[in-house]
């Protein structure tokens, strides 16, 4: 008799932004299996060509709701790299800083918000407050903690209003520094308990093994520009850096996709760690030792603890940031930018991942052309190749429905994709 | 969440009603729903005054029953049209959430390109791809009932807003610009230290955001209540602001897109 057995789930939940995941197994073999991404296309690429390039942080910083503080610092640091501006040190610290209190809201409002509740069998996160009250305060602690440092660095945790071209708009107050830095010692003990309460969690035995891409530390662990790197021994320099997307468009996805040694390859907090490990602070290895993590990790569940271990990284050398910070004597907030004509291309690892903007400006700083390359768009054709082979495994192993479908979704969601973004 | 204890919340000695609250995201970065979660320290407490029973981006439930709708995003392709004329059926409260719901937002900022064909070849080259030509706010296919604004909503203006929604009370925006609360917030003037500012010209209620950080208004929550362009234009340009300046900030989010539109024109003409 024959049989067909369909998961069809539209609009995946918990994930920021619109994708569908199909599979179809027919006489119990896997025919299909399809991570589908349905986003409206907004165009950014084409709204900025004409703009001034004071615009140009402002508007593409909009193509994210979770990482609007990622996309700023690559769209300025596309407009300096062009115009020839050399950020100062204490430019570069505060935003580093700055940078570092996203990664961590994004991480724990992935891990907490939008993963847990896999691993804990409920739809969301809200059953906790009444179940795991200290649970929630304390996924709120770090969260706030990260989003008021942004608000005092970047002036807004969303949509950023100090960061321009050149510098800041006006600086933080040291002492209101020195109050984080007590902060930020609070939260790596809120740290010690999340890997402890991960710990408990089951993350699924899956491997396929893959190509990864980051930046390439030099010297400490990469956030902001330098050089790029994959596992598969590819290295270019930051301006160089469409020969590691390589965009192409598929039929399935109105975002692109990319590739580079292999049939597709992974960005993101696995990636960074499996590129830069020892760059790491020693508690984050450490957490990472005690899951098994060590490069290079082809398991992509545990970009999950991946994100932990670049948690309790941050927050590290957040507070060494402030030490330095607050031993410096502070110049002037912000730079003259003075346009003149030619390319500029921005890396950043955000949270997701590395993220690419490159604009090409006339003598008078209009924007010619622009060209933003998402880190979930480049993990695209990952997630639908390790969709396959875990489909596929599972129909052999002969799983029922329910499980493939969670086993699926959790997929996804370990990438953590914002998928809006990646169409933009 | 469940239902439970509806009956026992009171707010003020009043027995509560808990709205069920339903949040949709159209052509959007999510950042204002996201808002919501960005309320830690409140977040509780707003979670006790509704029911959230839909919120893709938090939890897997899902239910097509709930009165308040939020939509964050404006309307770019035509399954979007349909999905908020089916939003605007279940609810009996629609509220368009944010700069691109309540006037398109940056997306709309494609809609000044005359060729829509030009747009989309500038992305995909010549792969088909389904988008709507212009990018419009809500309101141009269904009723709203509510606007809450701004890029991204404020916080606690939000919870203000919802507050009031719960308890019965009416919502009134601010009629005065953005420069009221900054003068209220004694911030130095910015076109005193040289920025542009469409402080004057915008509507209040963020309590001068921007402007409390050294960055001026680029009018995000559309025009105030008899907002004076052609003087905002002046002063533009008696502090040596080019046009195009101005038409960059007043084209941004789509508040002011009548006043953008004018402007163009006379700029494309002097070019």
């Amino acid at each position: 008799m024959k049989s067909t057995r369909t998961i069809d789930i539209h609009h995946i939940t918990r994930v920021e932004g619109h994708g569908n995941i199909k599979i179809t197994i027919q006489d119990g073999q896997l025919t299909e299996a399809r991570w589908e991404v349905v986003e409206t296309p907004r165009f950014f690429e084409a709204m900025l060509v004409g703009k001034k390039w004071e615009n140009a942080p402002w508007i593409s910083g909009r193509i994210c709701g979770i990482c609007s503080i990622g996309h700023t610092l690559a769209s300025i640091r596309s407009v300096e790299n062009a115009f020839g501006i050399v950020p100062s040190e204490q430019t570069r610290k505060l935003r580093l800083l700055l940078k570092h209190m996203e990664t961590l809201q994004s991480h724990i409002l992935h891990l907490y918000f939008l993963s847990a509740p896999d691993f804990l069998n409920i739809g969301s996160f809200f059953p906790l407050i009444e179940s795991h009250p200290d649970v929630v305060q304390r996924a709120a602690r770090i969260k706030q903690l990260a989003n008021d440092l942004c608000d005092c660095v970047g002036g807004r945790r969303m949509h950023p209003t100090r960061t321009v071209v050149g510098g800041f708009t006006m600086l933080p107050e040291k002492k209101e520094l020195v109050k984080f830095k007590i902060r930020l010692q609070e939260v790596s003990f809120d740290l010690r308990k999340t890997a402890e309460l991960f710990r408990t969690f089951a993350i699924p035995d899956f491997a396929r093994e893959t190509e990864f891409v980051s930046l390439k530390g030099d010297g400490s662990y990469p956030f902001i520009g330098g050089d790029l790197v994959s596992t598969d021994g590819v290295t270019k320099k930051e301006h160089e850096y469409k020969l590691m997307t390589n965009e192409y468009l598929v039929e399935q996805s109105t975002s692109k996709w990319s590739r580079l040694s292999r049939e597709s390859f992974a960005v993101g907090a696995l990636a960074r760690i499996n590129n830069n490990f020892f760059f790491l602070h020693p508690a984050a290895r450490e957490i990472g030792l005690s899951y098994g993590l060590r490069p290079i990790c082809h398991n992509p569940y545990m970009n999950n603890i991946a994100q932990l271990m670049e948690c309790v990284h941050v927050v590290a050398e957040s507070m060494g940031l402030i030490d330095e910070l607050l031993g410096m004597i502070w110049k002037e907030p912000r730079q003259v930018a003075i346009p003149r004509s030619g390319i500029g291309v921005g890396a950043v690892e955000v949270p997701r991942g590395i993220l690419y903007h490159s604009y090409e400006f006339d003598g008078d700083g209009k924007i010619i052309q622009c060209d933003c390359v998402i880190p979930t768009s480049q993990n695209h054709a990952n997630i639908q190749h390790d969709l396959r082979t875990l489909a596929a495994k599972c129909v052999s192993q002969g799983k029922p429905d329910r499980e493939i479908e969670l086993l699926a979704q959790m997929l996804v969601r370990s990438y953590d994709p914002c998928i809006s973004c990646s169409v933009h | 969440m469940d239902d439970q204890n509806t009956e026992t919340r009171t707010y003020l000695g009043v027995p509560l009603t808990r709205p069920r609250v339903a949040f949709f995201e159209l052509s959007s970065c999510e950042g204002c729903q996201l808002q919501i979660v960005n309320n830690e320290s409140t977040l509780m407490d707003f979670l006790s005054l509704v029911n959230v029973v839909n919120f893709r981006e938090a939890m897997t439930e899902m239910t097509d029953h709930y009165d308040i709708a939020f939509v964050e995003g404006s309307i770019t392709r035509s399954d979007e049209i349909e999905r908020l004329r089916s939003i605007r059926r279940n609810a009996n409260v629609v509220v368009a959430f944010g700069s691109c719901a309540c006037f398109g937002g940056v997306n709309q900022l494609k809609n000044r390109f005359k060729d829509p064909d030009w747009v989309r070849r500038q992305v995909y080259g010549n792969h088909p791809i389904d988008t709507n030509e212009t990018a419009r706010p809500l309101e141009d296919f269904v009723k709203i009932d509510l606007r809450i604004y701004g890029c991204p909503v404020k916080k606690e203006e939000v919870e203000k807003i919802i507050t009031h929604i719960a308890v019965g009370r009416t919502t009134v925006q601010p009629k005065y610009p953005v420069c009221m609360e900054c003068k209220a917030n004694e911030n130095i003037c910015l076109f005193d230290v040289g920025e542009p500012c469409l402080g004057p010209i915008t509507r209040g209620g963020c309590d001068s955001w921007c402007p409390n950080n050294r960055f001026g208004c680029w009018g995000c929550r559309g025009p105030a209540n008899d907002a004076n362009i052609g003087q905002m234009q002046t002063i533009m340009k008696e502090h040596g602001f080019s046009e195009e300046t101005m038409l960059d900030r007043l084209e941004c989010f789509g508040g002011f897109t009548t006043y953008a539109e004018e402007l163009r024109k006379n700029f494309k003409a002097k070019e």
